[in-house]
């Protein structure tokens, strides 16, 4: 099926190691199936709190039968390593290392090439149907190289992570089958040269999504998390499904290259681009949780932490940001999707910030984090800045990571420590922390360089890609279509202007809350407890190794695309020229041709408001927080006023419980189950036919007496009814 | 007597008998006495017989006297007899009003359709042949000889097969009359 | 003639059904199926006229089965009336359902 196919006519890279790209997300899947494969073979040991494997060791001096689980669905025993394990180990991460080693050969080959055109890399015919022919091919170019090699090189990062984090658990197995898994789909989802094979890729890490978040499915929350996250993911999908349906409709193709050349003769602002694109938007929101769709990102933090660091931070979230990139000329052709695009995700932006400044779960703070850097990106891609939208991704890529693996280092240290003195706090809760500095310090220090880079100070890499997102905000302010255009009524300058405010206002809460978060674990007195402390330790070094590659790209990732005004200090948009063949055309279209500039005065400015924004909220965080005067959290008081309802989440899930789930249950109980499924369906169609067969043939049975004088009556006045038959017709 | 010698003779006779059988068929129709019923069915079978004669059809009238009115009626009397249903009952056996009354639409109807029908898809000029009773006798075999070379020629066959029924009919009329001890 | 036998014949026919459909004793039920035959039989000699001897022919042979018949069915008659005693066709009802 899969053969190597004639080189492409004359495209460069024909003849190259691109041939294989193929392999690229053919190993992780053959890594699903053989870890699989492990896993069902020690069927007996996988999944949490099973019986069987709580009595096959010994388990010391310990006398619980049944193992509790703490709020975290963590097993808080120490099982015997799963048998399969050391294989798994080598399988899991390994086959991600050769993924990311041919990614590097393949982009290595591009860059030599200097390719204008993407490379397309048909496998086979998936759906000849009449008009519409789809196959299945990758699309190797800029764009999606930079992804395969954020993907497959963070992957294989959080994969070793994992080897050390998730060492003890009985699904060892599992969760490695499902993270290949997981990466196959993405890398599906970026090398795709069509929609449909993009949406398979789409579908499929929504599902591993699910499967990873509800790994420790015994706990119900876990599982309901899980399937939260799917659900919402669905309806995302609808908008993505109903895009592609307008797109064939209208353009009479889905595959990218096809668009672009079907969208030569479209004009700026006609409805169909806007329609698509904002379609293609619902799609994103859903999959890159924005508002409204953006409340199952932070319940998915009940999933093992580095499933939140790839999924929920570096790859998976960020396929709606990858999907408008792609797509960019179609939303360069409809100012009115862009604004919309730039407006949510600068809102969700704000709107996730306020969440994180009062939240006690670590976890839950790099979620709503996330959320609001998320919607960053948006602002980005939003108004037609591509570059900075997928620089943000990747330096936000390397930084979120970060955070994520270094609390999940804490969670771990945490865990240890409770675990050795048998006690169930909540090893998540950052008022059970403080002073870890002591105990931790090369998570400490890398965990500070990630807090720098996101809060964007000059030098590390986030200071870099938000600054540029800003700068491009301000700078479509004047002589682009967005500005031309209008959302509702209101201008699109205006528009942007409050993008920009809200960017900056983003920007000095996401500084005040990673602060806080620091503050609270780091520094301080310690709240764990004396007979914890001396268990508190750094972790080992298979997870702190990882960190520390994060911590050298958060610090170093900015120089892939510095701005052209502060060039003095490297090679300037790197990235921007690396991107320009793919994205190039649709910058230029929403600014008019030209290359969008601001004055150097005005850039400084920006530069240094940034900087002055970023540096107010740390200095506030140290100021005002108080790491002393913190109680461990069964002790604490309750929140009250605006606190409460930050820490509720502004009541969002409640509202839309109230709003949405509960008439949907309401109305599928009442009229769908009673109504419909018990009342016609059972009733009248299934006992009703019953009944009806049954009075058919109580009828017929009538005619059977037994009595000759009936039948003869019959008979009688049959041959009558056939001669009348003959008589008159 | 032929209708071409005497035709109002004829006529009148053949309406005579032809009124009687109705009328006959009409009473046994309606007596409760199975006897009484019985003997107006034989005054219609002798009716029809002279009816047959009339038809050029000698030998039939003389069979359906001897066979029919003389043997198969006798037989149905025999069983009244035997079963003792000679009295007219207390309950009649004849259905109430309703069914009657829609007996005898049924029976308008079917005669009527008859009727319809047989004007409708009949060639109406059929004419009865000059070739009467009186010239058949003077042929050789006289008038049975045509019945006869239908009888034992075409149908050799389905004569035979009519001997055989009857065997069977005594058989099987008498397996089923025995009295089982 | 022939038409006047031809309805004379329907006529008697009709009858015969009537009777069929209104007598609820089985040896008057079967007198008048005896009628019917015999209404049938007249419309056959009637038409033989035209159309030759066969049609005589056939009312021979319609006479003998009618004989047979009789036989046999009221053997069977004679055997219900052991069984149940009595004719009356509402008290046959073995078949009823």
């Amino acid at each position: 099926m899969i053969q190597t196919p004639p080189p492409e006519m004359g495209h460069p890279l024909a003849d190259t190691v691109a041939r294989f790209a193929w392999l690229l997300p053919v190993l992780p899947l053959l890594g699903f199936a053989l870890n699989g494969f492990l896993s069902l073979k020690h069927a007996a040991h996988a999944g949490p709190a099973d019986p069987t494997a709580a009595s096959e060791h010994a388990h010391g001096a310990h006398g619980h039968a049944a193992h509790g689980h703490d709020d975290h669905g963590h097993d808080d025993h120490h099982a015997a390593r799963h048998p399969a394990a050391q294989l798994v180990s080598l399988i899991g991460p390994g086959v991600l290392l050769l993924s990311f080693g041919l990614a590097v050969a393949i982009f290595g080959a591009m860059r030599a090439a200097h390719i204008e055109d993407p490379y397309i890399l048909t496998l086979f015919q998936w759906m000849p149907t009449g008009d519409l022919s789809i196959d299945v091919a990758f699309q190797l170019d800029q764009l999606s190289m930079v992804m395969v090699l954020i993907i497959t090189g963070i992957g294989s990062l959080i994969h070793l992570f994992s080897v050390g984090y998730m060492q003890d658990d009985p699904g060892y197995p599992r969760y490695f089958a499902y993270l290949n898994l997981f990466v196959f789909f993405m890398l599906l989802l970026v090398l795709g040269s069509s929609y449909p094979l993009m949406f398979v890729g789409w579908e499929g890490v929504g599902l591993c999504s699910y499967l990873l978040i509800g790994f420790w499915f015994s706990e119900k929350a876990n599982a309901d998390a899980g399937k939260k996250a799917f659900i919402v993911n669905r309806i995302g999908d609808f908008g993505m499904l109903v895009a592609m349906f307008l797109m064939f409709a209208n353009f009479g193709t889905l595959s990218f290259t096809g668009l672009e050349g079907a969208l030569g003769d479209v004009e700026v602002g006609a409805l169909v681009p806007t329609a698509i694109a904002l379609f293609l938007f619902l799609g994103a929101t859903g999959k890159s949780a924005q508002i409204p769709l953006y409340v199952w990102l932070p319940d998915a933090m009940a999933g093992p932490t580095p499933v939140s660091a790839l999924i929920h931070a570096a790859t998976m979230v960020t396929a709606g940001v990858y999907l408008i990139a792609r797509s960019g000329l179609l939303f360069a052709l409809a100012p009115t999707a862009q604004l919309t695009v730039a407006l949510v995700g600068a809102l969700t932006a704000v709107f996730a910030a306020t969440i994180g400044l009062k939240q006690w779960d670590i976890k839950k703070v790099l979620a709503y984090s996330t959320v609001s850097q998320l919607g960053y990106m948006f602002v980005g891609v939003g108004v037609g800045a591509y570059t900075a939208g997928v620089f943000h991704l990747m330096t936000h890529a390397f930084f979120k990571a970060l955070l994520f693996l270094g609390s999940g280092s804490v969670i771990y240290a945490m865990h240890q420590a409770y675990h050795a003195t048998h006690k169930h706090e909540d090893a998540q809760d950052m008022r059970n922390m403080g002073g870890l500095k002591a105990h931790m310090p090369v998570t400490f220090y890398l965990m500070w360089i990630a807090t720098l880079a996101i809060a964007g100070i000059p030098f590390f890499s986030g200071f870099f890609s938000k600054d540029e997102i800003l700068a491009s905000v301000f700078a479509r302010t004047h002589g682009s279509t967005l500005a031309d255009g209008a959302l509702l009524g209101v201008p699109g300058s205006v528009v942007l202007y409050v993008v920009y405010a809200l960017g900056l206002a983003a920007a000095l809460m996401t500084a005040i809350y990673m602060t806080r978060m620091m503050l609270y674990t780091f520094h301080g007195p310690n709240r764990t407890g004396d007979a914890e402390r001396p268990h508190l330790k750094e972790a080992p070094w298979i997870m702190t190794g990882p960190l520390v590659v994060l911590g050298v790209l958060s610090l170093a990732g900015g120089w892939f695309n510095i701005p052209p005004i502060l060039g003095f200090l490297g090679a300037d948009g790197v990235l921007h020229h690396w991107l320009e063949p793919v994205t190039g055309a649709a910058e230029l279209m929403v600014t008019h041709g030209e290359a969008a500039h601001l004055s150097h005065s005005t850039e400084y400015v920006l530069i240094g408001t940034a900087i002055a924004i970023a540096v107010a909220g740390i200095a506030f965080a140290f100021a005002k927080l108080k790491p002393e005067a913190l109680k461990p959290a069964k002790e604490s008081p309750a929140e009250q006023g605006l606190a409460k309802t930050l820490y509720n989440k502004w009541y969002v899930d409640e509202g839309y419980d109230k709003a949405i789930v509960q008439p949907t249950v309401a109305v599928s109980r009442t009229v769908l189950w009673k109504g419909i499924d018990v009342g016609l369906i059972d009733g009248l169609l299934v006992n009703g036919s019953a009944v009806f067969t049954k009075a058919l043939a109580w009828a017929g049975a009538q005619l059977h007496t037994g009595r000759v004088g009936t039948y003869a009556w019959i008979f009688v006045l049959g041959a009558v009814m056939v001669l009348g038959a003959f008589t008159f017709f | 007597m032929n209708n071409e010698f005497f035709p109002l003779f004829f006529s009148f006779h053949f309406y005579l008998f032809a009124v009687i059988a109705l009328l006959s068929a009409i009473l046994f129709v309606t007596r409760k006495s199975p006897v009484a019923a019985a003997l107006w069915l034989v005054n219609v079978m002798f009716c029809l017989a002279a009816l047959y004669v009339m038809l050029d059809a000698q030998l039939i009238g003389a069979i359906q006297v001897l066979v029919y009115a003389g043997a198969i009626m006798v037989v149905f009397l025999f069983v009244v007899m035997l079963l003792n249903l000679g009295k007219p009952e207390d309950v009649s056996d004849i259905r109430g009003q309703l069914p009657r009354v829609t007996a005898g639409f049924v029976g308008a109807a079917l005669l009527a359709e008859v009727m319809v029908l047989a004007r409708a898809k009949w060639n109406a000029q059929l004419t009865l042949p000059v070739a009467s009773g009186e010239t058949m006798r003077n042929e050789p075999g006289g008038i049975i000889a045509p019945i006869a070379e239908v009888l034992l020629k075409d149908q050799l066959l389905a004569f035979e097969l009519a001997s055989i029924l009857l065997l069977v009919a005594i058989v099987g009329a008498v397996t089923l009359g025995r009295k089982r001890s | 003639m022939l038409a006047e036998s031809l309805a004379l014949s329907a006529a008697l026919f009709a009858i015969g059904v009537i009777g069929v459909l209104t007598r609820r004793n089985a040896i008057i039920l079967f007198m008048c199926v005896e009628l019917m035959l015999n209404a049938v039989n007249l419309s056959l000699v009637a038409l033989s006229k035209v159309y030759g001897a066969s049609g005589e022919v056939f009312v021979l042979f319609v006479i003998t089965v009618a004989a047979a018949e009789a036989a046999v069915g009221l053997a069977i008659v004679i055997s219900i009336f052991r069984h149940r005693q009595s004719v009356h066709l509402d008290d046959i009802n073995l078949l009823k359902g």
